[in-house]
C-alpha cells in the first residue's frame, strides 16, 4: 500500500485514514439516520443505538472481519467457500449462499436511489430544482414523476425518461469499473471520491451551522433544529415507554447493519483476500468509528436541523415528512430552495450522497464474482457478465414496477431486514461457537495493529447471539404477519408485485444453489489433490 | 447528544491515533475497495 518504515510519509497515512474511515459511508449515514432518530424518540434514539453499537457493531464489525480472513487463508473468497471450510462439510457452503446472493439483490435497487443522488444534483447544476422555491408540492412531484410512482412503467414513458437515462448510467458505471478490476478502478476512484466526500460533508455542516433563522421564524434557529434531532421525544410517551418499546431497539439494530454494511457477505468477502500478517483489529475498528462518526456528527447535524429552520416543527412532526425518501429528496431540496447559495449547496449535498452511494455498490458486487470464479471456475470477465445480466434484469424489473415503490420495498424489506438478521446471526455463532474462542481470537489479532481485549470473545458467543435472536424474534412477530398478508393477498386489477419481487429472489437462490453445487465439485476435486478447501 | 457525539469522535480519534503513532501501520491496514482480489486481468 505504501512505502514503510520512519520514511513513511504523511500523505499516505491521510490517505489511509480516509479511505479507511469513509469505507462504510454511505446513504445510510446522511439519510436514514436522522429520519430513523427523529422517528424513534429523538435523543433517546441514541440509547438503543449505542448498545447496538457496542453489543453488535464493533463485535460483529471484528468478526466479519477475522472469518474472512480465516477462510481466505484456507483457500476461500466467496462465502459459501468460506462455510464450507469452517463447517467442513460441503452442506456449508448453503449456509454461506445469504452472503452471496444478498449484495446481489441490494445492488439491483441501491443503484437506482444511487441514480437518483446524481440526478439530482445534475438538477442542482443546471438550475431546475432551484426553479421550484419553497414549493414541496411541485418538488414532491419532480420526485415522484422521476421515480415513475403514479404507474408501474411511468419511468419508460417518453418525456418521464431522464432520469432512466441517469440509472442506465450508474448501472453500467458501477460494472465498468468493477471490470476494470479493483486495484486499478476502484482503488483510483476512492482515492479521489472520499477526500472529496469528506470535505463537502464539512463544508455542508459548517453552511447548516452557521444558518441564521428566517426573520418571520425567529424561534425556528439553529439550536432548537439542533434540540428536534437531539432532544429526547417531547411528547406524551415517558422517557421508559420509548426505551421499551420493542421497535426503537429493531431500528437501531437495523440502523447499525445498514451503515456498517454488516451481516450481507461484503466484508466478509474482502477481508479473505488479506494475508496473514495483514490487520483486521485496527481497520475494523477505524471503519466503524468513521462510519460512526460521519453519522452522528455529519448526518446527524445536517439534515434534520437545517429542515427545522426552513420547514419548522410542525411539517417534521409528520412522520412521512423524514423518512429517507421524503427528508433526501422532498424535504431537503425545499430546505436548499430557501437557504443563501442553496442551489451549490445543493448540488455538493447530493453530489457527495451519490459518490457515498457508488463506493458502496461498488462493494456488493465483488462476493457474487468470487462465487463464480470459483464456483465455475471462470474468470473476472464473464463472471461480471453472468452478474451484469442478473443485476441489469433485477433493475429493469424494479424501475419497471414502480408504483408507490412497492417492488423497492419488499426487495428493500426481504434483503436488507429480514435475511440480514438472519445471515449477521449464523456468522456470529460459526465464528462465536464453531471456530470458538481460541482460534476466533487467534484470527482476530494475527497482525493486528492494536491489542483486542480476550472478553471480546465472551461478547461474541454469548451476548450478540442473544441479543440478535431476541431482537429478530420480535421483530418476526412484529412485522412478518402483515408481510405475510401481502403475499397471500395481492390487490385486485394490479401485478402482484409482491409475489413477483419473492419469484425473483428465489430464482436467484436458485440461480446460485446451482453455481455452489458446481462450486462444491470442483473443492472436492481440488481436495483429492491435495490442494486445501 | 454529547455522549454520542463526544463518544464517536473521542474513537475515531483514538483509530486515527494508532494509525499515525504505530510505526508501518498504514502497510497493514486496509479498507473493503482498496483489497486487490488479485483476480484482475490485463
Amino acid at each position: 500500500m505504501s512505502t514503510s518504515s520512519t520514511g513513511e510519509r504523511w500523505g499516505t497515512r491521510i490517505g489511509v485514514i480516509l479511505a479507511v474511515t469513509g469505507s462504510a459511508v454511505g446513504l445510510g449515514n446522511f439519510l436514514r439516520f436522522p429520519g430513523q432518530a427523529a422517528q424513534n424518540g429523538g435523543g433517546l434514539f441514541m440509547i438503543p443505538y449505542l448498545v447496538a453499537f457496542l453489543i453488535v457493531g464493533i463485535p460483529l464489525a471484528w468478526s466479519e472481519w477475522a472469518l474472512g480472513r480465516y477462510g481466505g487463508t484456507r483457500g476461500h473468497n466467496s462465502a459459501p467457500g468460506i462455510f464450507r471450510g469452517v463447517l467442513q462439510t460441503p452442506n456449508g457452503s448453503y449456509v454461506g449462499m445469504l452472503g452471496t446472493v444478498m449484495p446481489v439483490l441490494i445492488y439491483t435497487y441501491y443503484v437506482i436511489i444511487e441514480a437518483l443522488c446524481l440526478f439530482y444534483a445534475w438538477h442542482y447544476l443546471t438550475g431546475t430544482l432551484a426553479g421550484f422555491g419553497d414549493s414541496v408540492s411541485a418538488i414532491g412531484e419532480f420526485f415522484a414523476s422521476s421515480l415513475g410512482l403514479e404507474e408501474h412503467g411511468a419511468m419508460f414513458a417518453s418525456g418521464q425518461a431522464q432520469f432512466l437515462g441517469f440509472v442506465v448510467f450508474c448501472f453500467f458505471i458501477n460494472f465498468f469499473l468493477i471490470y476494470r478490476g479493483l486495484s486499478r478502478g476502484i482503488e483510483r476512484f476512492c482515492a479521489v471520491a472520499m477526500p472529496l466526500l469528506v470535505i463537502s460533508a464539512f463544508i455542508v455542516l459548517i453552511r447548516v451551522l452557521t444558518l441564521n433563522p428566517m426573520p418571520d421564524t425567529p424561534d425556528q434557529n439553529l439550536m432548537a433544529g439542533l434540540g428536534f434531532m437531539w432532544n429526547p421525544a417531547q411528547d406524551e410517551r415517558s422517557i421508559f415507554e420509548t426505551l421499551a418499546n420493542p421497535d426503537v431497539w429493531l431500528a437501531a439494530t437495523g440502523q447499525i447493519f445498514f451503515s456498517l454494511s454488516l451481516g450481507f457477505g461484503l466484508i466478509l468477502t474482502y477481508s479473505s483476500y488479506l494475508r496473514k500478517d495483514d490487520d483486521v483489529a485496527l481497520s475494523s475498528l477505524t471503519s466503524v468509528s468513521g462510519n460512526g462518526f460521519c453519522e452522528v456528527v455529519l448526518g446527524g447535524m445536517i439534515a434534520l436541523p437545517a429542515a427545522y429552520i426552513f420547514l419548522g416543527p410542525v411539517f417534521l412532526s409528520d412522520p412521512s415528512n423524514i423518512g429517507t425518501f421524503s427528508l433526501g429528496f422532498i424535504t431537503l431540496p425545499n430546505v436548499f430552495n430557501q437557504m443563501p447559495a442553496g442551489n451549490f449547496f445543493g448540488f455538493l449535498f447530493f453530489f457527495l450522497l451519490f459518490l457515498a452511494a457508488i463506493t458502496s455498490s461498488l462493494s456488493m458486487l465483488q462476493p457474487s464474482i468470487a462465487l463464480l470464479e470459483e464456483g465455475l471456475g471462470i474468470t473476472r470477465k464473464p463472471s461480471v457478465a453472468i452478474l451484469g445480466f442478473i443485476t441489469f434484469t433485477g433493475t429493469f424489473f424494479i424501475a419497471y414496477f414502480s408504483a408507490g415503490l412497492q417492488a423497492l420495498d419488499t426487495m428493500d424489506f426481504w434483503m436488507a431486514n429480514f435475511f440480514i438478521f438472519i445471515f449477521a446471526t449464523v456468522q456470529t455463532l460459526i465464528f462465536g461457537w464453531v471456530i470458538g474462542p481460541k482460534r476466533g481470537y487467534e484470527a482476530l489479532t494475527q497482525g493486528a495493529e492494536i491489542g483486542v481485549p480476550r472478553w471480546i470473545m465472551f461478547v461474541i458467543r454469548y451476548i450478540s447471539p442473544t441479543f440478535l435472536i431476541g431482537i429478530f424474534a420480535l421483530w418476526c412477530q412484529r412485522s412478518l404477519p402483515g408481510r405475510w398478508q401481502q403475499i397471500i393477498t395481492p390487490p385486485e386489477g394490479e401485478p402482484p408485485v409482491v409475489l413477483m419481487v419473492l419469484g425473483f429472489i428465489v430464482l436467484v437462490l436458485l440461480f446460485f444453489s446451482f453455481v455452489i453445487a458446481g462450486a462444491n465439485q470442483r473443492w472436492q476435486q481440488q481436495a483429492a489433490k491435495g490442494v486445501s478447501t | 447528544m454529547l455522549t454520542a457525539i463526544g463518544g464517536m469522535t473521542t474513537l475515531l480519534a483514538w483509530c486515527v491515533y494508532k494509525i499515525v503513532s504505530t510505526p508501518g501501520a498504514t502497510e497493514h491496514l486496509h479498507s473493503p475497495l482498496d483489497i486487490d482480489p488479485g483476480d484482475t486481468e490485463g
